[in-house]
């Protein structure tokens, strides 16, 4: 089985966001980046379902070069070999269509996304991939089972889940539930080694439109001071909550 | 050229993410000059032309029976129907979990432009100039698109239901679906509980409630004040509360009216989900716990004495209303 698991390159969780050039641009000045959280859940499952029939786990991103640390992270985890698109991606549809290329040329049978990335928090890339390549789109995917070309999958749906089934190859964005918190590798040292020598080969950018641009970003506006009350006074709360907040 | 609302229904009932839809899709309508078309898709309430009170002046219905279960390829096949029907230049979706699988991949077969997770109302139009959250609640964005035509994907509880007094005028859509590429096998859903993203109120709890069986008191309180439960990661990790109630930045986003956060320290993930609540209540032992920051109100105080004291108070009111 050919698995391609496409990771982006985002702000670590505990990162203070600031705006640069007149708040024209995210300023990157002493953030450290990983592999978006809901892509280390897939890349794990790609593994899991390595051991169980075997194949191939690469591992895809599309920017510049200084995401390479956080490739090799990935291949240090387990991926076989990686692909790297080079090109900035500002842009859904622009990093889809790079995605595209990359599936249509090397035919993966599964091709696993996060939902979505915790930057930006598009949750673009993989329906659009999913939808340049005419393939099975399963979201917010919390379950795979693989037999054969057939596949199992859950989801999540508003109010609770669904089971349902397709044929590979297919396309999914997944999330916590793929695997356990408790089943995500950590590279050990003897990854580490293994990840210098493994393939990473970079592709120039195939051409695509980008529909999208940020013109502005802002910070969201500090809240008030909290309001203590006391312990004993759970009425004074409930009596704020009606006359003032007017929430209940 | 018209706006085209994805309009969502449940079991029988529209939900009210889909009236909101109705609302922002209504209010651009209102501002381009131009009208608001609903469409739903597969089998649907008995009363369609509601979704005028909410903002519709037509609501189209594609009622081909292979569309009652949910697949993205067939219900974007659809929505593409009715945007060359129509004339779209706006189609407004709900970032619910059915919205979220749709709107990517309608965005690529309309060729249309597709900006999600959106809070608030265009800014401009020409070009289309609208606001989304971003870096999970801790940045916002404008973002704009020199495409002919944009689907916008909004947050639940982001814009807010508002009542218009539309026709609602209904009509059938004759659309042949795509075929379906994902076969439903069996749908779990909680019976008779708001979905967390919808949920007004929310009352959430963490690690300070100890063990599972102590969620009792939650869901005693949760119950009085007619709200949704949801908890912190580690909650759900250790299998106290199922995954469906985690919040945060690798969670759920919220963003009810009242958030009540029990024995939940603020640690920025958590708060990446939820800061956006409108209201925010914070009780923990610990003053110098961090949720305290991002609070509306504060109790200092253990939950196990405060919480059912809450509960009471909360009865006592309710009672006297
Ligand atoms: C990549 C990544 C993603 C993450 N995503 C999320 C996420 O989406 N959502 C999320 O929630 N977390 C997330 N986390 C975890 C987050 O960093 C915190 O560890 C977590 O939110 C802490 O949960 P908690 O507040 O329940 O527990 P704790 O931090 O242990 O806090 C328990 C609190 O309860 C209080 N307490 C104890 N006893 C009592 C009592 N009797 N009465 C009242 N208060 C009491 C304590 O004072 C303390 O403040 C993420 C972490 C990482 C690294
Ligand atoms: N630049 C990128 N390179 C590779 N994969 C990406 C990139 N951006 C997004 N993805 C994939 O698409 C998912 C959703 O991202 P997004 O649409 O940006 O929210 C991520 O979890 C990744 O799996």
């Amino acid at each position: 089985m050919k698995i391609l698991v496409c990771i982006s390159h985002v702000p670590d969780t505990t990162a203070k966001i600031n705006f640069k050039d007149n708040n024209t641009a995210f300023d990157t000045d002493g953030v450290s980046f990983v592999i978006n959280p809901y892509d280390e859940f897939g890349l794990t499952k790609a593994l899991f379902l390595k051991e169980k029939h075997g194949g191939t786990v690469t591992v895809c991103h599309v920017g510049p070069a200084s995401a390479e640390p956080t490739i090799r992270k990935a291949l240090a985890i387990g991926a076989d070999d990686a692909i790297r698109v080079d090109a900035e991606p500002t842009d859904g549809f622009f990093v889809a269509s790079q995605l595209a290329a990359i599936v249509k040329e090397n035919q993966y049978d599964v091709v696993i996304c996060g939902q979505e990335s915790i930057d930006y928090n598009g949750g673009q890339v993989p329906g659009m991939l999913a939808a340049l390549l005419d393939l099975p789109f399963v979201n917010a995917c919390v379950g795979l089972e693989v037999e054969g070309t057939n596949a199992t999958l859950e989801r999540e749906i508003d109010g609770g889940k669904e089971k349902l089934t397709a044929s590979l190859p297919l396309v999914l964005g997944g999330k916590k539930g793929l695997v356990e918190e408790s089943d995500l590798r950590i590279p050990n040292m003897r990854g580490i080694m293994m990840a210098r020598s493994k393939k990473l080969e970079v592709k120039p950018a195939t051409d695509a439109a980008k529909h999208t641009a940020v013109a502005q970003f802002e910070k969201p506006q500090p809240k008030a001071p909290v309001k203590m009350i006391a312990a004993d006074n759970v009425e004074e709360l409930v009596n704020l909550l009606h006359t003032e907040a007017k929430v209940i | 050229m018209s706006v085209i609302i994805f309009a969502e229904s449940t079991e029988g009932k529209f939900k009210k993410a889909t009236f909101e839809a109705c609302s922002y899709g209504a209010k651009i309508a209102a501002a381009t000059g131009s009208e608001a078309h609903a469409l739903v898709i597969g089998s649907a309430p008995a009363d369609l032309s509601v979704l005028g009170k909410y903002g519709a002046d037509k609501v189209h219905h594609a009622s081909d029976a292979a569309l009652d279960e949910f697949n993205g390829a067939a219900v974007a096949s659809v929505l593409k129907a009715a945007m060359d029907a129509i004339g779209a230049k706006y189609v407004v979706i709900s970032g619910s979990f059915n919205g979220k699988t749709v709107a990517p991949i309608l965005s690529v077969k309309a060729g249309a432009a597709l900006i999600t997770n959106v809070n608030s109302l265009p800014a401009s139009y020409g070009p289309l100039v609208v606001r989304r959250s971003a870096f999970s609640s801790k940045g916002l964005a404008d973002y704009t698109t020199s495409a002919d035509v944009a689907i916008i994907s909004i947050i639940p509880n982001a814009i807010g239901v508002e009542e218009h007094n539309k026709a609602g005028e209904v009509a059938t859509l004759d659309a042949a679906p795509a075929a379906k590429n994902t076969t439903v096998v069996s749908v779990d859903r909680v019976k008779g509980q708001i979905p967390l993203p919808e949920a007004e109120l929310v009352v959430s709890a963490g690690r300070g409630m100890k063990a599972a069986e102590n969620w009792t008191l939650i869901e005693k309180l949760a119950d009085t004040l007619g709200a949704a439960t949801a908890c912190s990661k580690p909650v759900s990790d250790m299998h106290w509360r199922p995954h469906t109630e985690h919040v945060g930045q690798t969670g759920i986003a919220i963003r009810p009216n009242l958030y009540i956060a029990i024995g939940i320290s603020g640690a920025i993930q958590h708060l990446a989900g939820v800061s956006n609540s409108k209201t925010i209540v914070v009780i923990n032992s610990d003053a110098e716990a961090p949720f305290f920051k991002a609070a509306d109100y504060g109790i200092v105080g253990d939950a196990f004495d405060v919480v059912p004291k809450l509960t009471a108070a909360i009865e006592a009111f309710k009672a006297s209303n």
